[in-house]
């Protein structure tokens, strides 16, 4: 992020508007294949969780075969250990999946983004303070640290939230801090204050759309962290309870079947890959679109 | 060089004491103290007696003063005694460390050996679909979760060798070839992530470094291709592929929890699972310190390897 570009999105917003947003899809499908990809995994994914309930062939929870029944023209994927239809369980595993990713990474944005504004923005003792705070969570592995919330706070869905919260805190500060620092050495800022502006306004009004790009790209793979964290505790038990589908559980509990049923140990594995996959992949094609370099050519 | 490992060695320290704190404060989120746990433990006693037992442990004590003692009996190789097993937790902890310390070791080295020259390989065949698939591979390893791997590795061997590691542990003291066969599964499934990432990164700095002048003035003056790719471009290539590593060691120690659950291997992962389900604090506070220890102290060697690679380090 280049400090020159920072007074066109600040001051005149519609710097690009000779471009519609639609030419800027079909650059970015053209130009960035990945990103593109990742942009459409994620829409898709968005749109399964938002209609599970249309979407999922039978009740996610309801026992409607035989125990681990091969996939079949009924049920495309099969019956689980309690003859629950996995594709139903997957689809609605799908809603858990993004739900706990993005109440998660909202809680973190807002905590995070907030301190790290001010830390950057204020400088000095308050800067200190919140940093070092931040540090002390990047001394333990992010995934041990989460365990050990869940772990410590009882395992629920809330208490999942908030240990993936709080592990994904610390990046979304130190992202926001960096460009805050930056642009409040600027001369836009300075005539701010100068215009008599006060520093709630300066931070919502001029450091806040400066900082979003970097916070936005940090937010999609801390999504992708999110759903890896939750699939993980998951599957050890310690996440999303039975008989609520979450993929980490099905894949937890189904590992067990391996050698009777195989589509219990695939499935919800390569659909915790594809979620990941597409957050990475679209934060990959964000973070081109949004650097200058690529812009401008 | 001298000043900078004392440098770098305090700056380690003074991590280490903010894992402790880190710790000690974790416990302190569990409902009730370790008084009110034990009631849970022992059935009931008077309020007299509690509070009694909470002047005895130094419970009724401010936070810092507690965590001082904790930190001193600490130091002094006193975690405490499990609430399950009764036994001193340092000792548990003493046999489980060396196999995670083994298994998080291989999955290094295994995701370093072949990163480095598929990465190195990929740049110099930029373009060419053997690039394509090698930048493919690596996007795919990226996002895979290795414990999903895992469980694929055990399937794929099940169904086409008929083969799978035995769930008993064997040291690796005991019999090195045994042992070897069974961390094989969980460090390649622990490693190719990691693989994946420093491919990537060799890959993209590499392209970096190769249009780089001195790199032209290595071939002018007639060095050999290998001797161009390895002594001038690749030991400048190393220094973002080292911080990566350094960053990614997190994912690597926060997999290898899951990892060694999956393959029953004994290690501090799988003492850090067995202890949260059975609400053995002592226990737990133990096994992410020793995770957050283990954490910083590689960290410590990568900050090493980039004085070693790159003199700027060194003298700067």
């Amino acid at each position: 992020m280049s400090v020159h570009d920072v007074p066109r999105g600040a001051a005149a917003p519609a710097a690009s508007g000779r471009r519609s947003r639609g030419t800027a899809l079909v650059r970015l499908a053209t130009r960035h294949p990945v990103g593109a990809l990742g942009a459409a995994v994620v829409a898709t994914l968005v749109l399964v969780a938002a209609f599970a309930g249309y979407l999922s062939p039978v009740d996610p929870n309801a026992q409607v075969g035989a125990r681990l029944s091969p996939p079949s023209v009924d049920h495309l994927l099969g019956l689980d250990q309690l003859g629950r239809d996995v594709l139903s369980r997957l689809i609605f595993g799908a809603r858990v999946s993004l739900l706990v990713s993005a109440t998660s990474v909202g809680l973190s944005l807002l905590v995070g983004g907030g301190l790290g504004l001010i830390a950057g923005y204020h400088g000095g003792a308050a800067d200190q303070g919140i940093m070092r705070a931040m540090d002390l969570m990047f001394t333990v592995p992010s995934f041990v640290l989460a365990i050990a919330l869940t772990g410590i706070l009882g395992p629920s869905l809330p208490n999942v939230i908030v240990a993936i919260a709080i592990v994904t805190t610390p990046t979304i500060a130190r992202v926001a801090r960096a460009p805050a620092l930056t642009v409040r050495e600027t001369e836009f800022v300075s005539n701010a204050r100068a215009a008599g502006a006060g520093d709630l306004r300066i931070l919502w009004r001029h450091v806040l759309p400066n900082v979003a790009g970097p916070i936005i790209v940090q937010v999609t793979a801390c999504i992708a962290d999110a759903i890896l964290i939750e699939a993980g505790l998951s599957f050890l038990g310690l996440g999303v309870q039975p008989p609520y589908a979450s993929w980490g559980n099905m894949l937890g509990t189904g590992r067990s079947y391996i050698g009777l049923a195989t589509g219990l140990s695939v499935f919800p594995g390569a659909a915790i890959m594809l979620a990941v996959l597409g957050f990475n992949f679209a934060g990959d094609g964000l973070r081109d679109m949004l650097d200058p370099r690529w812009r401008r050519t | 060089m001298r000043a900078f490992l004392a440098r770098r060695l305090i700056a380690t320290v003074a991590t280490g004491l903010a894992v402790s704190v880190l710790v000690f404060l974790l416990i302190r989120l569990a409902p009730g103290d370790a008084v009110t746990m034990w009631i849970g433990q022992e059935g009931t006693m008077t309020p007299e007696v509690r509070d009694t037992l909470r002047k005895m442990f130094g419970l009724s004590d401010p936070v810092a003063v507690q965590y001082l003692h904790w930190l001193g009996d600490a130091a002094r190789g006193d975690l405490g005694y499990s609430f399950r097993s009764r036994l001193p937790v340092v000792a548990l902890l003493g046999t489980a460390l060396p196999v995670t310390l083994e298994l998080a070791a291989l999955a290094m080295l295994l995701a370093i050996v072949t990163a480095l020259p598929l990465g190195v390989f990929s740049a110099v065949k930029h373009g060419t679909p053997a690039d394509a698939t090698a930048r493919l591979l690596g996007l795919l390893g990226f996002s895979m979760p290795s414990f999903w791997l895992a469980v694929l590795m055990i399937l794929a061997s099940a169904t086409y060798f008929k083969w799978l590691p035995a769930l008993i542990y064997v040291g690796l003291a005991k019999n090195p070839i045994e042992n070897l066969k069974q961390m094989l599964m969980p460090a390649v499934s622990l490693g190719l992530p990691l693989m994946a990432v420093l491919m990537r990164m060799t890959r993209s700095t590499m392209l970096d470094v190769l249009g780089q002048d001195y790199v032209r003035t290595a071939r002018a003056k007639g060095a050999g291709e290998s001797a161009v790719l390895a002594r001038h471009a690749l030991k400048n290539a190393l220094i973002p592929v080292v911080t990566v590593m350094g960053i990614q060691l997190g994912r690597l120690l926060g997999g290898a929890v899951i990892i060694e659950q999956i393959f029953g291997v004994p290690g501090v992962g799988t003492a850090l699972v067995a202890a949260i389900t059975q609400r053995d604090y002592p226990m737990v506070q133990a096994t992410v310190l020793a995770l957050g220890l283990l954490f910083i102290a590689v960290q410590f060697f990568v900050d090493i390897s980039y004085a070693a690679i790159d003199p700027r380090v060194r003298y700067g």
